[in-house]
């Protein structure tokens, strides 16, 4: 399973819809992904609202849960600093040791690195406990998360869809698609940005997926339109066809 | 947020003026310094809500009895794990509800689940449910407004996910759409009905 394809798991994952595999595999991506946990959170908020009718529960449930509630200990909160201590631990006594020592070792290294990594995989469980180690956005996240983003939507007559969201602070644009058909044979979709003056600019040619996310090539700084066309393998230099879709960015 | 309250058994619920909406946020962090009194009051303000939630995805009425006793101590044991820059609590409580509602039904598959032909016989009653119970509050009003920009595909594969509890490919052989098209239409209509209501960003 890609990442585009694990992406595209965030709605299903915010509704409790994937199956166990797909779940672990889902929460194990969600600790490299700010996007993803960004948007479970955001979903989240949204499913929460869908409710349903309020049913009270009987005085029989309250009475068991709050005389319940007196033998459990609440856990404590997540503290990066405690998750970071066994590996500053582990890797100050690394240092100490010898040679051999540390080849000896580096198996145990291994089985903490896991339990860390188990660790992070847990903190996921719950989509909104704190990441303890974020890492570094991507091209694509730092669009994605910049401030100023905005999304522009388009939607096909087949269902497909293709969204770009642009930083124009950042300069950087990104297309994301889903359920695209494939570009036909010896064909590719070719990305464009538009310049103010109307001249369409080379930015990236699309993956051969469906459901793809990248970010455009070039400055998007002043664009004033995305554009995608269908050119020749290998892509053009100027567009060759009528575009299938343009986005404009200006609104 | 939606303002539950939990008290007046047989009361309509209406939601409370804003005024008398407790901070679920603030409850749930004196529950992790051990309030007991705090908890019971976040449990009065959430429990009608989470057990309605539990009751449509469970269905069998004792066995949602359990189930939100279950989500209750779960909610204690994890309070202090509930962090505000991440989101609501209740959206946080309602998921902890949601995921343990739907671990019940998944985990008593051969038992009592729910049939699929009740769900589809049913997929037009439940939106109208859904619609009915919106109009608790102007924030659940918004939501019905919002569930009527979905298309009819993606409406009924976020209710068949979310009440249900099916999983996106079972929800996709329910809908008769193409495997692996069913988690697009989810997450596109999620995406709408959070950008239409207007939370989470």
């Amino acid at each position: 399973m890609t990442d585009h394809d694990l992406h595209a798991l965030s709605g299903a994952y915010a509704l409790d819809a994937l199956d166990d595999d797909e779940r672990a595999r889902f929460e194990a991506h969600l600790a490299d992904c700010a996007g993803c946990r960004e948007e479970v959170a955001s979903l989240g908020e949204a499913a929460a609202l869908l409710g349903t009718e309020p049913v009270e529960p009987p005085a029989a449930v309250r009475d068991a849960v709050l005389s319940g509630i007196r033998s459990i200990r609440p856990l404590p909160p997540i503290t990066s600093e405690p998750a970071a201590e066994p590996v500053d631990d582990l890797a100050a006594r690394r240092t100490r040791r010898s040679l051999v020592q540390r080849i000896a070792g580096t198996p145990l290294i291994a089985a903490a690195a896991v339990v860390l990594l188990l660790a992070v995989g847990t903190a996921w469980l719950r989509p909104w406990t704190e990441d303890p180690t974020p890492p570094p956005a991507t091209a694509v996240e730092q669009v994605l998360r910049a401030a100023d983003a905005t999304r522009v939507d388009k939607e096909f007559p087949d269902g497909s869809r293709a969204t770009v969201v642009l930083s124009r602070s950042l300069g950087g644009a990104v297309i994301q698609t889903e359920d695209m058909a494939p570009a036909p044979q010896g064909k590719v979709y070719e990305l464009w940005l538009q310049r103010p003056d109307g001249a369409m600019v080379p930015a990236g040619l699309m993956p051969d997926d469906p459901d793809a996310e990248l970010r455009l090539e070039g400055d998007a700084t002043h664009a004033k339109a995305v554009g995608i066309t269908i050119e020749p393998d290998g892509g053009s230099e100027l567009p060759t066809t009528t575009p299938i879709a343009v986005l404009d960015l200006a609104t | 947020m939606d303002p539950v309250t939990g008290n007046a058994a047989g009361a309509p619920h209406q939601g409370a003026p804003a005024g008398a909406v407790p901070d679920l946020g603030a409850l749930l962090k004196r529950s992790a310094r051990g309030d007991e009194a705090a908890f019971a009051e976040l449990y009065d303000a959430t429990a009608a809500r989470a057990h309605g939630l539990v009751l449509r995805v469970v269905r069998d009425r004792a066995q949602a009895e359990e189930v939100t006793q279950e989500v209750f101590l779960e909610v204690w044991r994890q309070s202090g794990r509930y962090d505000a820059d991440r989101g609501s609590a209740l959206a946080w409580l309602m998921t902890i509800a949601h995921r343990k509602a739907v671990d019940r039904v998944r985990s008593a598959e051969a038992a009592t689940r729910r049939d699929v032909t009740y769900e589809e016989t049913n997929r037009s009653v439940a939106h109208d449910e859904t619609a009915e119970a919106a109009h608790a509050s102007l924030e659940a009003r918004r939501v019905r407004a919002a569930l009527a920009h979905l298309t009819d595909v993606q409406r009924e594969a976020i209710e068949l996910a979310y009440f249900g509890g099916y999983t996106h490919t079972e929800v996709a052989a329910l809908l008769d759409l193409p495997v692996g098209t069913a988690k697009t239409r989810i997450r596109d209509g999620l995406i709408r009905l959070r950008d239409s209501i207007g939370v989470g960003r």
